[in-house]
């Protein structure tokens, strides 16, 4: 049969000659490998004292983010509810009352905003939709559990806390800004070269 | 006669604790060694390197649940065990650890005993081992269990026999039954008279044995009896507690005591070169005997385990091929060529 691909490996019923039925042979190159291996470098990581360096692109549990005044940016829009791949993202709208300008930058936000970290892939198709630039994913781990229901984040474990910002210097770069501030359709007719001299001038 | 006793009491518990204690830190060593070979670090959590392990897992032995299947012949179940344990720890008795240390007025064997057919004790202590598994694997009453204890019967007697062969030439050549004159006859450079180790004068009956010897220790790649892959555990499927310790623990001991007789019958036992050379006091010669032997035994120790991570189980079919029709024949052909030698 004529194979289609070269990849094929044609299984031969060839004998074995003398030397590989003595099998010493090959019972010797197969401790001189694994005694190799005994000396090698090993491959462990010992966890809870080393820990790997995360990838700079690390896509890990999301962060709400606030203002520079400590106001909320998430204006409850729902752009990243519906990219969100997984559907994990939910939310419900408030208005903002007299009083609480500084808690909520626009006059809408977020009274609830869950997600279901079980149901999360991190793709960052979320930080990608938002127009505020409040959502991001950071490169902290989301921890384990016993209970299901407790992997539903709502904003009390997803708003970053006044006094400890959480750094998302590393996924809000101006390339990512660039790409923020542009408008409608231009979006998908983005030219990456362009994008990645970090001018927004240039693309529009 | 009253200081005999004591010698020998003394001698006793020496070999029997050194015994345990080389088994218990051989599952360390096992562990280390395949974490080591697959490019891992193995246990290091309790203790400095993981040196504890072995007693956390001896506690964790005691604690489990004792479980007797009501289905087994209980008094069996228990019996299993036991014997392989007992005959695991009797076969250390007629290894010669040590030559022999001189006062004034005794000399003192570093044996427990030195029967005359020593080698044959030996081999009749190991062969009863297998009853102990034999006697598990039917009594547990479980079809795994069951194959576990066939497969061990079956092995030790195709390997027995190949093992023995092995030993006759060995004997043709050293005329004793003696294990501690086998070692003595392997004295190294005494005035510049050299008496070379039994493995130059038997290199085929060297290579049959130590298969054999991981046959008999039911080592990879002769593991059939337990195979963990299909029989679930063979012949101790059913056992949990310290009932499977014994048996863990007794292939450990059997390990060790294999390395002892392999160090002993053909890499000159407490013999090392030029002992005789350096001219030190004979007490102090055989004291680094002890040491010489233990090294030997600890090498192979680790060849057992290198073996073990290195080579894949056989097959049932191959095994038996392989003792019968390969080993045995061989065997043969050894005495015959031994015996050709003597006589030209």
């Amino acid at each position: 049969m004529k194979s289609l691909t070269n990849r094929s490996i044609n299984v031969t019923g060839k004998k074995m000659n003398t030397m590989e039925k003595l099998y010493l042979p090959a019972i010797w190159s197969g401790i001189m490998i694994t005694i190799k291996h005994l000396f090698k470098k090993k491959s462990t990581i010992s966890y809870p004292e080393v820990t790997r360096p995360f990838s700079p692109v690390y896509r890990g549990l999301h962060v709400l983010k606030r203002d520079d005044n400590g106001a909320e940016r998430c204006t409850a829009c729902g752009l990243c509810a519906v990219a969100c791949p997984a559907e994990a993202i939910t939310m419900e709208a408030g208005e903002r009352k007299k009083g609480e300008e500084s808690l909520y930058r626009e006059e809408k936000y977020a009274t609830v905003y869950e997600i279901n970290m079980l149901r999360c892939i991190f793709c960052g198709l979320c930080e990608e939709a938002c127009p505020k630039e409040a959502i991001f994913l950071t490169d902290r781990i989301v921890v384990t559990d016993f209970d299901r229901n407790n992997f539903i984040y709502g904003k009390d474990k997803l708003v970053e806390p006044i006094n400890a910002r959480i750094d998302v210097s590393k996924r809000q770069t101006p390339e990512v800004k660039a790409f923020k501030t542009l408008q409608g359709p231009l979006h998908n007719k983005l030219n990456p070269p362009a994008l990645s001299k970090g001018n927004p001038q240039a693309i529009q | 006669m009253s200081s005999f006793i004591i010698y020998k009491l003394i001698l006793v518990l020496c070999v029997f604790t050194v015994t345990l204690v080389a088994a218990i830190w051989s599952t360390y060593a096992e562990r280390k060694v395949a974490a080591f070979i697959q490019d891992r670090i193995g246990p290091n959590r309790a203790g400095p390197f993981g040196l504890l392990q072995p007693l956390a897992d001896g506690l964790k032995m005691f604690m489990k649940e004792e479980i007797i299947p009501n289905v087994s012949n209980k008094l069996l179940f228990i019996v299993g065990p036991c014997i392989a344990m007992t005959t695991a720890l009797m076969a250390g008795v007629v290894i010669p650890w040590g030559n022999t240390i001189q006062t004034s007025t005794h000399i003192y064997n570093l044996q427990i005993v030195d029967f005359d057919f020593g080698v044959l004790y030996l081999f009749g202590i190991v062969s009863i081992g297998v009853y102990g598994i034999m006697i598990g694997g039917w009594a547990s009453n479980n079809k795994f269990s069951l194959l576990g204890a066939i497969r061990a019967s079956a092995q030790m007697i195709s390997y027995e026999l190949a093992m023995g062969l092995a030993i006759i030439a060995l004997i043709m050549t050293t005329g004793t039954l003696s294990l501690h004159e086998i070692a003595l006859q392997q004295t190294g450079g005494s005035n510049g008279h050299w008496q070379v180790w039994n493995i130059i004068k038997q290199p085929l009956g060297f290579l049959i044995f130590i298969i054999c010897a991981f046959a008999e220790c039911n080592r990879t790649p002769f593991d059939l009896p337990e195979s963990e892959t299909e029989l679930v555990g063979g012949y101790h499927t059913e056992y949990s507690s310290m009932k499977l310790g014994f048996y863990l623990f007794a292939e450990y001991i059997n390990m060790f005591i294999s390395s002892a007789a392999i160090a002993t019958l053909y890499f000159g036992g407490f013999n090392f070169p030029f002992m005789n050379d350096l001219g030190l006091s004979h007490n102090f010669i055989t004291i680094l005997g002890v040491f010489a032997l233990l090294i030997k035994i600890i090498f192979f120790i680790f060849f057992f385990m290198w073996i073990r991570w290195t080579i894949p189980r056989f097959r049932y079919d191959q095994l038996m091929h392989l003792g019968w029709r390969i080993l045995v024949p061989l065997a043969l052909i050894n005495i015959l060529i031994t015996g050709l030698i003597m006589i030209l």
